[in-house]
């Protein structure tokens, strides 16, 4: 065995901290920190420890301050709490980031030429590289978009991927979210406040900055937008939205209008904003409302926060929507298993960063073994986002296994399988004592004139001993990403 | 600039303003109170209710019920908490259009007020939680003076800030000299406080409480941030500001409006306007604040679009 991965004791205030079968961020053994995490090491074993229970503090009440908070359901006082985080960052080597940046420049090339397939000649489909069915049985699919001519054929232009760590250190992709990703508000408000407490460590360790994402942001939209003309706006479900901190403040960083449905009106096909001087044309909106509630006439009539009319605007070419209408056809759980074999076909290449094993359930054979292996398997909706209409086999009860089944017969086509995976950990913390907690990966991808992917992301912690459950609404918190210059 | 922003940045500001406003008054009294006089405390609590503008309720007032109900009753919509967090909503509503420095000001101003809400208990709490929120509103202010930009949007602030106290004050100064025969001194002092004018006042007419110089100076002197003229003068500023920075050509019936009101206050002189009845004079200020308000709805906030196409 190599000396470098010998044990040796943890110090305080690492004591508690247990190595398992989980990639360790921080450790490749007891007492031996991987090299790109030594700087913080060594800092946090010189700090005294209440000086951690200070900066924890300092740093909740700067989020306090800000208003980064999200709103607790049901209860009369105290509704707001601020969104969980930690303190400790969590560090990716530059040659890490290369492969990730890579792997998913690809893919967001690949899914992009995707959609603009499905959406006109279905080449794809005729080739039978992915069953006609699953795409038409998709709740995402939007048949309104056939033959739709969208800008650039960009219909992906922001996506939120979701990267895990397995045991072996490799990065896959968990999950692709090309409808409204959001969160990255979270990133750049967590990364000031960062600054703010550990300004000697950011000196030493050369973190890779991430504040451009707003003019990053800006510049892609406005790729899109018609030759001379650029009125940008941000569309809002409104400030009951649980992400409407981010769209104000992405609005704010933007220099551009924050807008809700009813500030809009579509006259002649074309899109205007009320303004106190009159009436003002909107050429791209970013968009931070979903597919189903943009227009109330093309879409689901009961929505109030759409704009009657846009649809038709949008197709006639008048106003551009970011991301376009439709995306969440390629981000679906199942067409997901089908994303190696889209990346060869488009591109010819193979993927740079890998998926994770998925079955589908409307396969006769791939259901058969997973129903009978229901206690291996994490099994997932193929609609859903946020944690929810999930069972994961290892932690569940025989009835809930049994109902799952039932639900899995039921409707094959909703559902898919996944083996229990065992996300990376990082320290964490926790009530005074470093302890290891599983993470992920949520890294921004652009896509205009060309891809642009700030170096971070959101990482999530799954706040829980043990837990791998990681959104936000599951009690899942947050911590900042830094990617190293070398 | 959306017109629903707009909307809300004016909202915001008079709501912020009417809270400050309630805080003074009620500090002002309090401490007034605290000294025995032959009116009675029912009829002063009568009298701080009517200079708020709120209606009445039933007999027996509980003064320290009252103070309670005024600071920090969320039911009651005229009470300081409820005034700050429907400015602090309408805040919310347009985060991305104010500093960032305003809003956690604001923000921190409600967590303070509303965490307090649930503490008061000792009699001396309400008058801390009045103390927090003046300390708070003089923070505000300077704070969105400071770090806002003065287009637009800011603007629109100043005009729901001076088109609450232009609204008020006629309240508060009716309140007073409607019962003027029976007030004595501290009343007067009480009055002054209000609007934070005993210095000013004492710097022009000397400490000689007399009611018509006290109705002259809060209502007509051009100078001091409490009165009517002044507020009145800076809201047609504001007026004529958002004119000038909009494309819109129907603002000819606002700045009538508001010249008009101006004027009026300009050149009155007080002997006039007491003879003419006080009441009646502060009664027309109030109605043509309140169809100067309407009016500007009708042009930037609330519009028909086919009127705007046309345009």
């Amino acid at each position: 065995m190599p000396a470098q991965s010998v044990d040796r004791p943890m110090p305080a205030p690492f004591s508690d901290y247990e190595i398992d079968a989980a990639y360790d961020e921080m450790f490749r053994a007891r007492g031996r920190p991987r090299p790109h995490y030594k700087n913080l090491y060594a800092q946090l074993l010189n700090l005294p420890s209440d000086e951690l229970y200070r900066c924890k503090k300092e740093a909740d009440l700067s989020f306090f301050n800000q208003g980064i908070t999200f709103t607790v359901y049901g209860r009369a006082e105290g509704t707001e709490q601020i969104f969980p985080h930690d303190l400790l960052p969590r560090i990716v080597t530059s040659a890490e980031w290369t492969t990730i940046e890579r792997g998913l420049t690809q893919r967001i090339t690949a899914l992009n030429l995707f959609l603009a397939d499905v959406y006109h000649e279905g080449r794809i489909l005729k080739d039978r590289v992915i069953p006609g069915e699953i795409i038409y049985t998709c709740k995402h699919f939007r048949r309104q978009m056939h033959g739709v001519k969208v800008p650039r054929d960009v219909y992906v232009s922001v996506a939120g991927t979701d990267l895990i760590r397995l045991p072996d250190g490799r990065f896959v992709v968990l999950e692709d979210n090309l409808r409204v990703p959001s969160g990255v508000s979270y990133m750049l408000t967590s990364r000031k406040v960062m600054k703010q407490i550990f300004p000697a460590l950011f000196r030493k360790c050369g973190v890779r900055p991430i504040e451009q994402y707003s003019q990053a942001l800006f510049s892609t939209l406005r790729s899109l937008a018609p030759e001379g003309r650029c009125t940008i706006v941000l569309l809002t479900p409104g400030i009951y939205n649980s992400a409407y901190f981010e769209h104000a403040f992405l609005a704010r960083q933007m220099g551009i209008e924050l807008v809700e449905g009813r500030d809009l009106v579509v006259h002649d096909n074309k899109v205007y904003m009320r303004t106190t001087s009159g009436l003002q044309r909107v050429d791209v909106i970013y968009r931070r409302v979903d597919d189903d509630f943009v227009d109330p006439l093309a879409f689901r009539a009961d929505s109030s926060l759409g704009v009657a009319g846009l649809f038709n605007a949008y197709r006639a070419g008048n106003v551009v929507l970011a991301n376009a209408l439709g995306t969440g056809v390629a981000d679906d759980k199942a067409i997901y298993s089908y994303v190696p074999k889209i990346i060869r076909y488009y591109l010819g290449e193979d993927p740079i960063v890998d998926n994770v094993e998925t079955f589908l359930m409307s396969d006769r054979a791939q259901r058969e073994h997973v129903c009978e292996n229901l206690d291996k398997y994490v099994v997932k909706a193929v609609g859903e986002s946020g944690g929810y209409g999930m069972l994961i086999g290892p932690h569940s009860s025989r009835e809930q296994q049994a109902e799952f089944r039932d639900k899995i017969l039921a409707d094959p086509r909703n559902y898919i399988a996944q083996p229990t995976l065992t996300l990376s950990a990082a320290p964490c913390f926790m009530n005074g004592r470093i302890e290891p907690r599983h993470v992920d990966l949520r890294p921004y991808v652009l896509f205009g004139e060309k891809v642009t992917i700030v170096p971070g992301g959101l990482t999530r912690v799954a706040l829980r001993k043990g837990s791998l459950v990681v959104n936000s609404s599951q009690g899942g918190g947050s911590k900042d990403t830094w990617v190293l210059q070398n | 600039m959306l017109s629903r922003v707009a909307d809300s940045l004016y909202w915001m500001s008079r709501y912020f303003e009417r809270a400050d406003h309630c805080a003074r008054v009620l500090e002002a009294n309090y401490n007034l109170m605290l000294n025995p006089s032959k009116v009675s405390t029912e009829e002063r609590w009568h009298r701080i209710m009517q200079s708020l503008g709120i209606p009445a309720t039933a007999n027996g007032i509980d003064p320290q019920l009252a103070m309670l109900k005024l600071t920090s009753d969320p039911d009651d919509e005229s009470s300081i908490v409820s005034c700050i967090a429907e400015s602090r909503e309408n805040a919310g509503q347009v985060r991305e259009q104010i500093s960032s420095e305003m809003w956690e000001r604001l923000n921190s101003l409600y967590h303070q007020v509303t965490q307090a809400n649930s503490r008061l208990a000792a009699d001396a709490d309400p008058l801390r939680l009045v103390a927090a929120v003046r300390e708070g509103s003089y923070q505000f202010r300077g704070v969105t003076a400071a770090t806002m930009s003065h287009g637009e949007g800011w603007q629109f602030i100043q005009l729901g800030k001076y088109m609450e106290r232009s609204c008020a004050l006629p309240v508060l100064l009716d309140a007073y000299f409607s019962t003027a025969d029976k007030a004595d001194d501290l009343d007067w002092v009480g009055l002054l406080a209000s609007c934070a004018a005993f210095e000013s006042y004492c710097k022009v007419y000397t400490a000689d409480l007399k009611p018509d110089s006290m109705a002259e100076f809060l209502l007509l002197n051009p100078e001091f941030p409490y009165s009517v003229r002044y507020a009145v003068e800076r809201m047609s500023e504001a007026i004529a500001a958002i004119s000038r920075t909009s494309f819109t050509h129907a603002t000819s019936r606002i700045e009538r409006i508001a010249g008009r009101l101006r004027a009026s206050l300009a050149y009155a002189q007080i002997a006039e306007i007491i003879s003419g009845g006080l009441h009646r004079y502060l009664d027309s200020v109030i109605e043509q604040c309140k169809s100067l308000h309407a009016s500007i709805h009708e042009v930037y906030i609330d519009y028909p679009i086919q009127s705007a196409l046309e345009a």
